[in-house]
This record gives structure tokens, C-alpha cells and sequence, in this order.
């Protein structure tokens, strides 16, 4: 490692602590407010980690949270907890592969179609298990506070900073840079284009099932329609852009503005928060195509910094 | 034969829907994801000059088609334009261009659920059976089939026999090699996208006559849209409609045989059938 690295590692390892520390010093509502935060900036940096080199739009992000609150649902009273995000990442996992076969095959088009009605497709399907099966929604009653949630979710966080970091130094990560600029050239280089992308999109896949399983005991009843909401795949996808994909802290720098804005949207108009998502989308296309991250590195060649 | 026939009658619907999306990713190459907005809100004018003004959809059409055609010229020329000219490559357009019609999707619903209110609306226009070979249909589902197939012809007539339809068909071929010829790419492109909107906002009356709509469905047509599309192949009128009918029926033998609540399961399941044995679409070549 560098000095450099060296030092950045030293700085998350010191952020990350001062997160752990919120739920000692901070109140109720800041600690919902954090977990929820933090949930985002899992779901959207994992999200960054596959979409951010490919440019492939993936909407899937609902489909695997709702799968992992059912692993939960399913499995607490039968396992111990922590067993329960371990299998749940195992299936996200091998489903984000499965969807990855499919369509990743094919032009970027039909991976955006295909996830895009993922989370409906699988709700509609468990809904019509439930039915068949006769049971309708289920109650996760836990012994499981909002602090150790919290908690597990920062872990689960460094985890996969850790993982975008590895993945950046090694051939995968450089490989999909590569498909990134020109997927004919990567393919030219003997790089096996479909499974490199398959490959990566296991990680959001899983990262984001792992979240929903954490994330369950703080729903207590788990019914579909809830659970595969379509709106946070747009949510994760509209925080990664605004902070930017090219770097590893970029999804994070849209998730703190971003979930304070729809807080405050959310208990000041409610009606209005679609129309947010839309403004927040359009925005990003038209003024700020590189998020924050772009308009940092934007700043900063203009003034000439060189840090 | 009555699953056949249902399913016919609601694939002659979707298919125009198809079309008009068909047009706008074919040949303005923006694949418009605010397409089911732009149905909705058909629907939502054919409703409210019925229940208003006592206005015939159908007769509503003359004026909601020329509207829908001269905002989505609109559309193009401020929103897209833009992006189309600061595109290096098709892949950045497409990117560019669905998270920009992302956004319009969601301003729209917003806006839409602002002035019409979130909840359903539909209203009662025909709604007699008629009776066809030995079962009865509503006769409302009759008449948008019938209009949907006499535009859908018109549609077709024109692309085939006129020069500008030519012109279309010669930028959805190519659009870098249309100019070559003294096709202006722009000014067609343009045209395409408005009269994509202009035939997506005419079903999207049309499916108020028999479907119960809301402010946040379209969505869901634009999935069935897309998926037609990629199953009949881009740029493909035939294939279009051919996939919409199978659509249609393999919906309605689903919601009858099994279980209604799983249309859009029985469309991914057809969507899965296509991207694993037929990419190209139903009559495309292979790429070689």
C-alpha cells in the first residue's frame, strides 16, 4: 500500500467509527434518520460498484431487497439471525446471476427493460404463492433494536467499500473499465465481456438481498407490496447518480442530500415526492452529468488543485 | 375460442400502444420511457371530455390525437434534441435518453396525480355485450379493437406508399446514411417521436373505454410496450402487431386459466422466451 492509500484507509476507518458512534450520542430521530441513510448508501454504492464502470442502468435493486425481507420473514424463527443475510446474499447472488445470463448477453436495452419489471414480476409471483399457500403478509417480530440494524448496515457498508476497493485493483475491475470505454475493443483483448459483467452484477445483487434481510425486523409485518416496492430500484439509482459513479465515496455524497430532501418533501407535501424524482432525474441528465463527483473533479481542474 | 377472441381484442390495443413507441425508438431512436404517461394521460382527457362534456371518445380522439402530437413535438425539440446533439454514441444516447424520460415519467405522474388526484377512474361508454360466435364481449372492447386496427392500417398505408413515410423507414434503417440521400434525420425524427405520442395517447383513449386507469399505471403499459417491441423487433410493424396479439391472448389465457394477478408474470415469462431463443425479434434476421 501507499502513503496514500495508507491515509485514505485511515480517514473511512475514522469516519466509519464516528458513524458507529451515532446511536450513543445521537437521538431516536437521528438514528432512524441514519439508518435509513445508511441503508441508501449500501443499496447505492453497491448499486455504483456494477453500473457505475458499465453504464448499465440496473432497476433490479427492489426485486432483491423484497427477496432478502422474505428470507427474514421465512427463516428468523427457525435460524439464528445472522445466518439470515448470509443466505439471503447466496440468493440474491445466484438470482442477479440468473438475470445477468438472460440479458447481459444482449445490448444495455434489454437489461434496463428486463429489471426494470423485475420487482413487480417477483411480487406478482409471491403473491400468488401466498395465495395458493393461504398465508397473506407475515409479522418479523425480533428482539433486534433499530441501533443494531444500524450497526449491522455499517458493517455490511465498510464490507463492501472494501469489496469496490478490491475490485478496482484487480483484472475484473480493470476489465470493466474497459468494457466500460468500448466493449468491442475489450472483447478484442480476449476479455470475456458477458461474464465479467455477470460476474459484478452478483455483488449489488447479493449486497442488496443482505440489506433486506437486516432491514426486515424494522418492518415487523412484511406483506409484497411493501416489500418490492418499485420505487426504491429509482430511489438507489437517482442517489448514485446525483453523487457520482466514478468514484468509490460518489453514491454516498448523493444519499445524505438526497434523503434529507425527501424527508423534508415527504412530511411538507407528500404528493409531490414522484415529482421530486423526476425533477432530481432530470437534473442530473441535463445539468449535472457526472453527479457531485463530476462537478468536484470539474472545480477542481478549473482552480487548478492538484490534491 | 373465448380466450382467443378476448385476447385478440386486447392485443389489437396493444399493439397500437407498440406503434406508437415503435416509431419513436425505431426511428428518433429515444427510447421513450414516459410512453405510458402519455397513455394515461389520454386516457385521463377521453374521460374527462366524456364526463364533462358528454363527448364520444371516439369523437374526442380529433381533438386529443392533434394535442398529443404537438406536445410530443414539444418534447422532442426542447428535451431531446439536446441530448441526441451532445451524444458521441448510440449507447450514451440510450443511456441519456432513459434516465431523461425517467424523469419526465415521474414528473408526469406527479404532476398528473396533482391535478387529477391519486385514485382509479374509468366510466361506462358502451359497456353492452354483443354477442360473437356463441359468447358475448363488451361491445366498448369491440369498438377500440376496431379503431385500433383501422389506424394501425392507416399507419401502415402511410409508412408504405407515401414519401415521407419512406423517409422514415430510411432513417430507421440508418440514420447516419439517411442525410446522403436528402432525408433531414432531424426534422423526421421529430415528426416520428410526435406521431409515436400522438398514436400512444389514441390507444391510450381507446383503453379508457374498457380498462379502469390511475394516475401511476402507465408504467406497466410502457413494460408491455417495450416488451412487444423487443419480441416483434425494432423498426418491425408486423412483428409489432403479431407480438401484441400473442401477448394479448397469452395474458387473458393466464388471468383466466390461473390467476389475474399474474399478467405481467406471463408477459416476462413470453419477454424470457424471446431474449433466450429469439433476440433479433419474431421475423429478425441474425445479426452476423
Amino acid at each position: 500500500m501507499t502513503a496514500r492509500e495508507i491515509r485514505n484507509f485511515l480517514i473511512a476507518a475514522g469516519l466509519l467509527a464516528l458513524c458507529a458512534l451515532l446511536p450513543v450520542y445521537g437521538s431516536p430521530y437521528w438514528l432512524t434518520m441514519g439508518t435509513t441513510m445508511a441503508m441508501f448508501a449500501v443499496l447505492a454504492t453497491s448499486w455504483a460498484l456494477f453500473s457505475g464502470p458499465t453504464h448499465y442502468i440496473s432497476l433490479a435493486t427492489a426485486a432483491f431487497f423484497g427477496v432478502g425481507t422474505f428470507v427474514t420473514g421465512l427463516g428468523f424463527q427457525a435460524l439464528p439471525f445472522w445466518a439470515l443475510p448470509l443466505i439471503a446474499a447466496g440468493i440474491g447472488a445466484v438470482l442477479a446471476a440468473l438475470v445477468g445470463l438472460v440479458t447481459l448477453r444482449l445490448s444495455g436495452v434489454y437489461f434496463v427493460i428486463f429489471t426494470l419489471g423485475m420487482a413487480e414480476m417477483v411480487r406478482q409471483v409471491v403473491t400468488w404463492v401466498q395465495n395458493q399457500t393461504g398465508h397473506r403478509g407475515m409479522y418479523v417480530l425480533t428482539s433486534i433494536t433499530e441501533r443494531e440494524i444500524y450497526w449491522m448496515l455499517l458493517g455490511l457498508g465498510a464490507l463492501v467499500y472494501l469489496l469496490g476497493w478490491l475490485i478496482g485493483r484487480s483484472r475484473l475491475g480493470f476489465a470493466l473499465r474497459i468494457i466500460g470505454n468500448d466493449e468491442t475493443v475489450a472483447k478484442h483483448s480476449g476479455i470475456d465481456t458477458a461474464l465479467a459483467k455477470v460476474a459484478l452484477f452478483m455483488v449489488p445483487g447479493a449486497v442488496a438481498a443482505a440489506t433486506g434481510a437486516m432491514l426486515a425486523p424494522r418492518y415487523i409485518y412484511i406483506e409484497p407490496a411493501t416489500a418490492f416496492a418499485p420505487l426504491l430500484s429509482f430511489q438507489v439509482v437517482i442517489m448514485a447518480l446525483l453523487g457520482g459513479t466514478g468514484r468509490l465515496w460518489g453514491p454516498v455524497a448523493g444519499v445524505i442530500p438526497f434523503t434529507l430532501l425527501w424527508e423534508v418533501i415527504t412530511r411538507q407535501a407528500p404528493n409531490q415526492t414522484l415529482l421530486l424524482l423526476g425533477l432530481a432525474f432530470l437534473l442530473i441528465v441535463y445539468v449535472l452529468p457526472g453527479g457531485f463527483v463530476g462537478l468536484w473533479d470539474r472545480l477542481r481542474r478549473r482552480y487548478g488543485g492538484h490534491g | 375460442m373465448f380466450i382467443l377472441i378476448t385476447g385478440l381484442l386486447l392485443g389489437g390495443t396493444y399493439a397500437l400502444i407498440a406503434l406508437g413507441l415503435n416509431l419513436q425508438y425505431g426511428v428518433a431512436r429515444i427510447m421513450n420511457l414516459a410512453n405510458g404517461e402519455m397513455l394515461v394521460a389520454g386516457g385521463f382527457a377521453a374521460f374527462w371530455f366524456y364526463t364533462a362534456g358528454q363527448i364520444n371518445p371516439v369523437v374526442g380522439l380529433i381533438v386529443i390525437a392533434p394535442v398529443a402530437f404537438a406536445v410530443n413535438w414539444l418534447l422532442y425539440r426542447i428535451m431531446l434534441q439536446p441530448l441526441v446533439n451532445r451524444a458521441k454514441s448510440r449507447g450514451a444516447l440510450e443511456v441519456d435518453s432513459i434516465l431523461a424520460t425517467f424523469g419526465m415519467s415521474f414528473a408526469f405522474v406527479g404532476i398528473m396525480t396533482w391535478a387529477f388526484g391519486g385514485g382509479y377512474f374509468n366510466y361506462a361508454f358502451l359497456a353492452q355485450p354483443v354477442e360473437l360466435f356463441s359468447s358475448s364481449y363488451a361491445q366498448n372492447r369491440v369498438v377500440a379493437f376496431a379503431l385500433a386496427v383501422v389506424i394501425g392500417g392507416a399507419l401502415w398505408l402511410w409508412l408504405t406508399y407515401t414519401r415521407t413515410g419512406l423517409k422514415l423507414r430510411a432513417v430507421s434503417v440508418n440514420p447516419a446514411s439517411a442525410p446522403l440521400v436528402g432525408v433531414d434525420v432531424r426534422a423526421i425524427s421529430a415528426l416520428a417521436f410526435a406521431l409515436g405520442g400522438a398514436v400512444t395517447a389514441t390507444g391510450g383513449a381507446l383503453v379508457s373505454m374498457f380498462f379502469t386507469l390511475d394516475a401511476s399505471v402507465g408504467v406497466l403499459f410502457t413494460m408491455k410496450a417495450l416488451i412487444i417491441i423487443i419480441m416483434g423487433g425494432v423498426g418491425d410493424i408486423r412483428g409489432t402487431i403479431v407480438a401484441a396479439v400473442i401477448l394479448g391472448i397469452a395474458e387473458t389465457a393466464v388471468a383466466r386459466l390461473v390467476d389475474p394477478g399474474l399478467t405481467l408474470a406471463a408477459a416476462y415469462l413470453l419477454f424470457l422466451l424471446v431474449l433466450l431463443f429469439r433476440p433479433q425479434g419474431l421475423f429478425g434476421k441474425a445479426r452476423g
